[in-house]
């Protein structure tokens, strides 16, 4: 990894892991989760409830540091990665072993 | 491993010591896995094609029979239709969802591989018992991945068959049909002519998904759960966006008349698509091995020349036109990669002549080298040994077995027999193309043909019908399969089309058991005396044997697709439909036969011997109830089959919500048997006596057996039940089964 | 005069032929409007067919929407031009925000092609200026993600506009108020989740989409 990618040296940028997880905001309809909830009783499974499904994106990004890549991860959730009406987005970003610190 | 690498590969070493006699030395890791893809059961059909040849096969409006991608029959007006039908059965037991939905992406591009527009598919699907939790989740996976793949790659689902079995528990029968349209003169073949013209590779990147795919999943049974685990990364993936715009970029290029030929990317993958080019055309090919886009790093040359991975084809074009193929793909977004050249022929005594050489890089070293035609010609073929199955009497045509109990509640039995599919169905697009006249759920499909080019309306119409019946065909495989044909020639006569065409799918068991291949023996012909009877050629077909599990073959299953043409489509067809005050008339004549039947399987029965079928008298009735429904004479009309003239008569009450009471039906025997050559109509009373002049003079039997009306389904002495009822129960039973939350089991 | 019709192909459409048939079927000009270019063409009026744009991955709508094509369907909305989104193309139109609310799978999780019953509430519309308010429409649908949701706020907000233009009389997906298709203030921008392209014809089973299409094909001389 580090030695694919030298320039990220030079240019002093840093690779970061972003884990974007994207939920269908509080009050809105989840029927895959409801039919997950109500599924898992006849298997034997009890006491479960609050099941939401979601959608997981990973990928890596280069930036100047974590602050600058989280506000480019929230424009991307809010412009193309959710849709706002239904959707929200919890980011994790992470910086990659081998980045400058 | 621990034995050698030919067998590990699949290859005997009778094969391995022909494929060393072909190239005159041994052959590389390369060679052999080449060898062993194109060799196996499923690439080269080494224990079928023996028989296949008995099959008719000609007829004046067939433009291509089998053996290409797609047969093709002129349909009229500059128009001719590519059809074929396939099967995805063991991948689809594997990994329900991606073997389905790979399964229409493969048979799609089988029918634009021949410069055809796909219009419509059809899914003629066997499952294992409803009772059985991982049959569920096969079925719901299958109907998932259908519609999943279908309907985003923008091809309607228009028809097929829904069919639960506990034969084929673990081995579900996932047959993919496809039709297609193209102007006449378009006509493309798959091959690979013109020394110096460019293979061009077009789509996906090559991965590691299905490597070995054919040999492993389609050659040989599996049963335990370990081996079963082990071959789970042969799945391929399908991606119908990116089929899609292959779809729309390949009928650009055919439409430019960029490409020389054209062949898709399906079993044994760049093997097969440059040998089978290459030998076709009477040429040779160079295949540069480091030009093809790969998915995965560190891949070898055998895995990327047997990858299975999807949405790919092979483009032959001249060096001329070239990048004018580039720029319709950039527009496209579809990748092109040059990735061989094409050589002289065999006869030419060049060094490359004739040969399927795998190189690395042009110039570079030869990797693999090969006879391209020895991949496909030489393939090995085995007469392998029949035998009847013991209580088989063959002067009777009777298959020993208990005697059949007696029918003691007939209402009863009715109720369990009855499921509405439309829970499968529904959830298919089978609209698009604003084509479909009549959709699921009928005798028979009917779609509007328009041409493909110009989009005008002919007029007229195009029938489709898949037809199967392992029941019958476990009794008597001959004659059970003739019946499958004569039921989808009646099927396409309901809809008013006379029949053009058929195609077929053997689903069968393991070939190396005799009793196997002697179903599959007897199949074929009773295949090839049906269809000669009815001057029905077959354009192409599909074999998948070693359909097995938990330890016994499948039922034997033939599967056809029929296709039919309508002259005159100016009115719906009248469909399965009753009206207030009709009469009833059965046309035909009843056997009080059960045996093969489902009500005799409902009861656990197996054996007997089969109604008879008297194929001049079959072409009466098809003819004159063709003749009737184009004439606009029938208000409603339904081939009778499995279930016979109880199930008929169930599903024409609930389809209208309206009664019928029903007299003249001596038994449980007549009113279950599922003798062929039957329908039931419903006639206006005005219209009755034309109907009965008609049916007359066509001189076949016919009887009025009742009147449509009231609420409730009665027939003399036999049943009386609730419409209601009826209705509930054929509703309720696939959603019960089949909602959310099944599980692998 | 004829009305032309653009008809947006995004990769992944696959409802552009049928709704070029229907156009042509009621006598409009359909021309193909295709996603890379930025002009609308000088078309009297827009669709944007049904279909799987971009294969719908991320979201249906999500990656169509920044087509350079969709900004000149902006534009010309902006304008004042009639502009109809048909299945997908209702879920692009939501996504680029030209009409409120989101598109969620249907309750039921699972696709859905059957025909249903419609009912227009209002003509205020670009696509129902030409049918009655209270008539029964009989008009397939075929999706997944048809289950039309949005806050309080804006149902509430649709419903005192008159933008709630065609309601479903049995609920197939769950949408909020059994909305099957709404439109903006100005009424010239409608979604529909219904196939109007495919109701053109007796032999296809109905043909009360022409009343719908109509409508379209008329509203540039209402303009």
């Amino acid at each position: 990894m580090v030695a694919a990618r030298p320039t990220l040296w030079e240019s002093g940028r840093m690779m970061f892991s972003v884990h974007v997880e994207v939920r269908l905001r509080p009050g809105i309809a989840d029927p895959a989760g409801a039919t997950i909830e109500r599924s898992l009783p006849h298997l034997g499974f009890e006491g479960i409830s609050g099941v939401q499904v979601g959608k997981s994106i990973r990928f890596s990004l280069e930036a100047a540091d974590e602050a600058s890549a989280r506000v480019e991860v929230e424009d991307m959730c809010r412009r193309f990665l959710t849709n706002p009406v239904i959707e929200d987005a919890v980011v994790a970003v992470e910086a990659l072993e081998g980045s400058p610190a | 491993m621990d034995q050698p690498l030919h067998r590990a590969l699949g290859l005997t070493d009778d094969e391995a010591a022909s494929i060393e006699r072909i190239l005159g030395r041994a052959p590389n890791h390369l060679e052999l896995a080449m060898f062993a893809v194109m060799w196996s059961e499923h690439c080269s059909y080494k224990s079928s094609r023996l028989h296949l040849k008995r099959l008719p096969t000609d007829a004046p409006w067939v433009l291509v029979g089998p053996g290409e991608n797609a047969g093709v029959v002129d349909v009229g007006d500059g128009i001719a239709a590519a059809i074929r039908i396939e099967s995805h059965n063991h991948p689809s037991a594997i990994e329900p969802y991606q073997g389905a939905a790979t399964g229409v992406g493969g048979i799609l591009r089988d029918i634009f591989t021949m410069g055809a527009r796909p219009i419509a598919v059809m899914d003629p699907l066997r499952f294992g018992s409803l009772d059985d939790a991982r049959s569920r989740w096969i079925a719901e996976g299958v109907v998932n991945g259908i519609s999943g793949y279908g309907n985003s790659v923008g091809v309607p689902t228009v028809g097929g068959e829904t069919v639960f079995d506990e034969t084929y528990a673990d081995n579900p029968l996932v047959n993919v049909l496809c039709l297609g349209l193209l102007p006449a003169e378009r006509l493309v073949l798959g091959q690979a002519t013109g020394e110096g013209n460019l293979a061009v590779l077009l789509g996906s990147t090559t991965g590691r998904d299905g490597i070995g795919g054919v040999s492993v999943l389609a050659s040989a049974g599996f049963s335990d759960a370990e081996a079963d685990a082990q071959k789970r990364p042969s799945v391929q993936v399908g991606d119908p966006f990116e089929e899609k715009r292959l779809i729309e970029a390949c009928l650009e290029l055919l439409e430019a008349g960029l490409v020389v030929g054209i062949q898709d990317l399906g079993g044994a993958g760049i093997t097969c698509a440059t040998s089978e080019t290459a030998s076709r055309g009477g040429m040779g090919m160079d295949v540069d091995v480091t030009a093809i886009p790969l998915r995965e790093a560190g891949m070898e040359p055998f895995e990327i020349m047997t990858s299975e991975s999807q949405e790919r084809m092979l483009a032959i074009v001249e060096p001329s036109g070239l990048d004018a193929v580039l720029g319709i793909c950039r527009k496209w977004d579809i990748r092109a990669n040059v990735i061989g050249h094409v050589t002289s022929g065999p006869a030419t005594g060049d060094e490359a002549g004739g040969r399927l050489r795998i190189l690395d890089g042009f110039g570079g070293a030869v990797l693999a080298d090969v006879p391209a035609a020895s991949l496909h010609d030489d393939a090995p073929l085995y007469d392998r040994p029949r035998a009847a199955p013991s209580g088989w009497d063959e002067a009777g045509r009777t298959l020993a077995g208990p005697e059949l109990p007696p029918c003691e509640d007939p209402a009863a039995d009715l109720l369990a027999m009855v499921a509405d599919t439309s829970w499968v169905w529904s959830q298919y697009d089978h609209q698009l193309y604003l084509n479909t006249v009549e959709g699921p759920g009928g005798d028979a499909t009917v779609l509007r043909l328009k041409h493909p080019a110009t989009g005008a309306d002919t007029g007229r119409g195009l029938a489709l019908s898949t037809d199967g019946n392992h029941r019958w065909c476990a009794v008597d495989p001959r004659l059970g399969t003739a019946l499958v044909v004569a039921e989808a020639v009646l099927n396409l006569a309901s809809v008013g089309a006379r029949p053009l065409a058929l195609v077929n799918c053997l689903n069968f068991g393991n070939p190396e058991h005799p009793e196997v291949m002697w179903q599959l023996s007897e199949a074929i012909d009773g295949m090839a005396e049906a269809c000669s009877s009815f001057d029905l050629p077959v354009v192409g077909g599909n074999v998948s044997l070693y359909n097995e599990s938990r330890g016994m073959d499948i039922d034997p299953t033939p599967v056809v697709g029929v296709l039919g043409c309508i002259d005159d489509l100016r009115r719906r067809p009248p469909g399965v439909r009753l009206v207030e005050g009709g009469r009833l008339v059965l046309v035909g004549a009843t056997q009080p036969e059960l045996s093969g039947s489902l009500w005799a399987r409902d009861k656990g029965h197996r054996g007997g011997r089969l109604p008879a079928l008297d194929p001049e008298l079959h072409l009466r009735v098809a003819g004159v109830v063709r003749d009737l429904v184009n004439g606009g004479l029938l208000a409603g009309v339904h081939d009778i089959s499995s279930g016979g003239l109880a199930l008929a008569l169930a599903e024409l009450c609930v389809r209208s919500g309206l009664g019928a009471q029903v007299a003249r039906v001596a038994d449980a025997a007549e009113l279950f048997s599922e003798s062929p050559s039957r329908v039931v109509a419903c006639v206006t009373p005005d219209s009755l006596p034309y109907v009965e002049r008609v049916l007359g003079n066509a001189g076949v039997p016919f009887a009025r057996i009742g009147v449509a009306s009231g609420d409730r389904l009665s027939v003399k002495g036999l049943l009386d039940v609730s419409v209601a009822e009826l209705g509930t129960v054929w509703q309720q039973r696939l959603p019960e089964a089949l909602g959310s939350g099944t599980t692998q089991g | 005069m004829t009305t032309r019709v653009g008809v947006v192909l995004f990769p992944g459409s696959n409802c552009e032929l049928d709704a070029m048939e229907a156009v042509s079927s009621l006598g409009g000009d359909a021309v193909v409007l295709w996603h890379g270019e930025a002009t609308v063409q000088g078309v009297d009026a827009v669709i944007v067919p049904g279909g799987f744009a971009h294969g719908d991955y991320l979201r249906p709508g999500a990656i169509a929407r920044f087509s350079p094509v969709m900004a000149a369907v902006q534009a010309f909305a902006e304008e004042g031009g009639p502009v109809v989104g048909i299945c997908n193309g209702f879920q692009v139109l939501t996504e680029a925000g030209l009409l409120p609310g989101a598109l969620q799978k249907n309750a039921g999780l699972k696709f859905l092609c059957t025909t249903v019953d419609l009912r227009v509430e209002t003509t205020r519309s670009a696509l129902t200026a030409g049918a009655e308010v209270g008539q029964i429409l009989r008009v397939p649908i075929n999706h997944f993600e048809g289950n039309y949701t949005c806050d309080a706020d804006t149902l509430a907000l649709l419903q005192a506009e008159d933008r709630i233009v065609l309601r479903y009389l049995d609920n197939p997906n769950g949408s909020v108020d059994d909305i099957a298709g709404i439109c903006n203030a100005a009424g010239n921008v409608v979604g529909l989740m219904p196939h109007p392209e495919r109701a053109i014809s007796e032999l296809l089973g109905s043909v009360d989409g022409t009343v719908l299409l109509r409508s379209l094909l008329d509203a540039p001389s209402r303009v």
